[in-house]
């Protein structure tokens, strides 16, 4: 049984009246690939946003490596080695896509990365998600599957323990996706523990040791894809009563 | 451009500044000089925050004026000589710089600016019932009767002022090649993949608004000796934060030497236009051009060159 | 000891006050509460409302709130112009934080040169029958140039109000700035909408600039005082809530006049400010804001 790199108990979020999280509990073992679907509003996004640091949660404790990280801005979060990816790219427009990469270097991987590697460094993760030939471009010109594998490479960037997409594939076709999913992969290969968020069933099939299911801000599901699948609960939750 | 071309370029001009003051006999020209270099000092201090870090200040007025009534205090006080009254008001603005980002740099970008603009109402409303530095009615500055080795005592201002000016553009262009000025940009492109990415935006901002707020109070500082009446009227006058809007936004607010150009091109024509025509158009055609570059040119001459250049400068 | 007509005064006087804030500020409750647009120029709008009831009324001898209400449409017009152009340049483009904010700043400073260009700084009154004189109830008095704006801007505001809850394009309104996506599955054009709501907006200030000129003498740069009053009332009320504009212009005015009386005049600018600053430090979305 591998350790537990991070821990989520009794998280819950709160938008005024409205319940986004109730009660969730999660670990997931240093390694793994973790799948995390539900249907929209079920609060996935809340749930990474809590996870990373975007929102504060209510109530609850998030551990990450031993560590109570539950009342810890995003950037501490970040240089600790949570990383994470947004839905809708968010580029730094000014930069070229290098550019990009050093914040992260720089700023979430400072411990991690000496200075005068920074560049080096930053190449080495422009080739590994497949942007090397665009490094001195500028971010916003870039195609849409070039930006996820952008946002993909400055979450790496950071150097994290753990990674958490958020929907890095959403409206990808299938060629393109199978350009993404091997990233994945290779990341989760050099040691780094992937949380994935995905719409796309078969991505989330093919990468996810484990799933998770919400619904409704609570998780009614837990276990290996196959199973996950047909389960009753999340097939109504998907397609209703 | 390469550190070498710039830093030659700095002591070239000091060296310029020197000869001029040998070379030059109409004091008009220091005048005009002085005040061209003022503004340049408020553009390049504006575009920290503004154009680098993306939060916009309308009080620039607020801190010029604390610079100027913080001499007028301190020289009433204690008669102290002018570089230690420079330092005092880069301290003291530097502080309400802080002050002000701490209690506003958490809300929105639109709150903050909206917080700026009070913060200077607020206190030229202190200043104008502080009976110490004159209130409402004002205040005399007698000048000083050392101009050290110059002619006269404008020619020394303008040295000074030249030697804060080009100081100036130096911690601003070192701030925006550093590590430092990267997390600013991050900021500005971005503030939440910033914070994500590790950036500490909070205390970057903060220290953004101390920076800003520092350089304005040492433009502010000289303000007293070169006009020798002061009151809140003209120390806070809105036209001062228009000018330190406009010039960064007409040169480019992205890189450094936008502020430099846009001071030296809007203020020389400023000056051209009060001696030529009237005071009251030139005002008028700055608001003009201010607009006219936000809507359509908003990265600015230096943005515009680059992309017709094509060349990137460094 | 203070004496109680005097305190009674301060604050009657400062709820008539504050009624006439509501005129001013609800401009800006439709454009920034509603819209999410910073702008700052609203004030000027109503300055050059104040200059345009100064000349009709010198000129043809109306009556100042009828100048005001006669030039509502144009002031409509001048918004959604304002608007278009706001629009391409920076809705359009997603740059609105600091190119808009500076753009309005450059507009209203534009504004106020070409007062002072054409008008000079002398300051400017009307005369209207209701200029003079007071109502008296024991030791409470009403002055008319107050209590006649008082009233009239009560009515726009509840007018507006009105509007903005009772009709489809109010409602539209409302919901364009929270909800672009249902709007357009509506069929209403969002841009449309907010070219609507922004004229809605600067046509009040043709209104509240005739107010303004009735309680006082006007200057190019009056305007400038009101910037912090009005978004102090329209944060302080809660973004997207006329009830809440009115009751926090209520009490910015009351809060006014008792500094004034009690303090000092001279501290007076600093109160809208000092309130909207204290807002936003303590509860950004006010007392009746959406979240």
């Amino acid at each position: 049984m591998s350790d537990v790199l991070l821990r989520v108990t009794n998280l819950s979020k709160r938008f005024g009246g409205f319940v986004a999280l109730e009660n969730v509990a999660l670990d997931v073992a240093a390694g793994e690939r973790l799948g995390l679907i539900g249907p929209n509003g079920s609060g996935k996004t809340t749930l990474i946003n809590c996870i990373s640091g975007a929102l504060l949660n209510d109530e609850g404790t998030i551990v990450f490596e031993g560590r109570d990280i539950t009342r810890l801005p995003p950037y501490r979060r970040a240089r600790l080695g949570v990383a994470r990816s947004f839905q809708i790219p968010k580029p730094f427009a000014s930069m070229t896509v290098l550019e990009n990469l050093r914040v992260p270097l720089e700023y979430a991987a400072r411990a991690r990365v000496e200075r005068r590697r920074v560049a080096d460094e930053a190449m080495r993760v422009l080739e590994l998600v497949g942007l090397k030939e665009r490094a001195n471009e500028q971010s916003a010109g870039l195609t849409q599957v070039d930006m996820r594998k952008l946002e993909l490479a400055r979450a790496l960037a950071a150097k994290p323990r753990l990674l958490i997409s958020d929907e890095a594939m959403a409206g990808l076709s299938g060629s393109e996706v199978d350009e993404v999913l091997p990233i994945l992969f290779k990341l989760n290969q050099s040691g780094i523990t992937i949380i994935m968020i995905e719409h796309i069933m078969q991505a989330v099939m093919r990468f996810s040791q484990r799933v998770v299911c919400l619904d409704a801000g609570r998780i009614i599901c837990e276990g290996a894809p196959d199973q996950i699948v047909r389960d009753p609960g999340v097939q109504r939750a998907y397609l209703g009563a | 451009m390469k550190p070498a071309v710039f830093w030659s370029s700095l002591v070239a001009a000091l060296i310029a500044g020197l000869v001029f003051t040998e070379v030059g006999q109409n004091d008009y020209y220091f005048n005009a000089a002085y005040v061209v270099l003022q503004a340049l000092i408020m553009a390049v201090a504006w575009n920290i925050l503004g154009g680098f870090t993306g939060y916009v200040n309308f009080g620039s007025a607020g801190f010029f004026a604390v610079g100027a009534y913080t001499t007028i205090a301190l020289n009433k006080a204690f008669g102290l000589p002018l570089p230690l009254l420079i330092a005092a008001a880069a301290l003291v603005c530097g502080l309400i710089g802080l002050g002000v980002g701490y209690l506003t740099l958490r809300l929105k970008g639109v709150y903050f600016a909206i917080a700026t603009l009070a913060m200077a109402i607020v206190i030229e409303t202190l200043v104008n019932n502080w009976a110490y530095v004159g209130g409402a009615k004002g205040s005399y500055m007698l000048t000083p009767e050392t101009h050290l080795w110059f002619d006269s005592y404008i020619k020394m201002l303008f040295m000074v002022m030249l030697a804060l000016a080009l100081a100036s553009v130096a911690v601003s262009r070192a701030l925006s090649s550093s590590r430092l000025g990267r997390g600013l940009a991050a900021i500005r492109d971005d503030e939440v993949a910033a914070e994500c990415s590790g950036v500490p935006t909070l205390r970057l901002k903060l220290v953004s608004t101390t920076v800003m707020g520092a350089m304005m109070g040492v433009a502010g500082a000289p303000y007293p000796f070169f006009v020798t009446f002061v009151d809140p009227v003209s120390a806070f006058n809105l036209f001062i934060a228009v000018n330190s809007i406009a010039m960064p936004m007409i040169g480019g607010t992205a890189h450094w030497s936008g502020p430099v150009l846009g001071a030296l091109l809007v203020g020389t024509a400023q000056e051209l236009i009060t001696v030529t025509i009237s005071s009251e158009l030139n005002v008028l055609l700055v608001g003009i051009m201010l607009v006219l570059f936000i809507t359509l040119a908003p990265q600015g001459i230096v943005g515009l060159a680059r992309k017709y250049l094509g060349r990137r400068l460094r | 000891m203070v004496s109680v007509d005097l305190f009674t005064n301060a604050v009657v006087a400062g709820l008539l006050l504050g009624g006439f804030y509501a005129a001013v500020a609800i401009g800006l409750a439709i454009t920034f509460g509603q819209l999410d647009i910073v702008n700052i120029a609203h004030p000027a709008f109503v300055i050059v409302g104040s200059y345009i009831a100064y000349i009709v009324n010198t000129r043809l001898g109306l009556d100042p709130v009828l100048a005001g209400l006669l030039a509502t449409p144009f002031f409509f017009i001048v918004g959604a112009l304002v608007y278009r152009v706001y629009y391409a340049a920076f809705e359009r483009t997603g740059q609105e934080s600091l190119s808009g904010l500076a753009f309005f700043f450059g507009v209203m400073f534009i504004i106020e040169v070409v007062l002072i260009l054409v008008y000079g700084v002398d300051y400017r009154l009307v005369s209207a029958v209701y200029t003079v004189g007071t109502l008296s109830f024991g030791f409470v008095d009403l002055p008319l140039r107050m209590l006649v704006p008082f009233v009239v801007s009560i009515a726009l505001t509840g007018a507006i109000w009105l509007y903005l809850s009772r009709t489809f394009m109010g409602r539209a309104i409302q919901a364009v700035a929270q909800d672009r996506l249902a709007l357009q599955l509506m069929g209403a054009d969002p841009v449309r909408i907010k070219q609507f709501a922004f004229g809605l907006g600067i046509a009040t200030a043709a209104i509240a600039g005739s107010l303004l000129i009735i309680i006082g003498p006007v200057e190019p740069s009056v305007g400038r005082q009101y910037i912090g009053r009005i978004f102090a009332i329209v944060v302080l009320g809660g973004m997207g809530s006329i009830q809440g504009m009115f009751i926090a212009a209520l009490i910015l005015g009351i809060v006014e006049s008792l500094v004034t009386t009690f303090v000092g005049p001279s501290w007076a600018p600093a109160v809208a400010f000092g309130v909207l600053l204290l807002t936003l430090g303590l509860r950004p979305s006010g007392l009746f804001g959406r979240q």
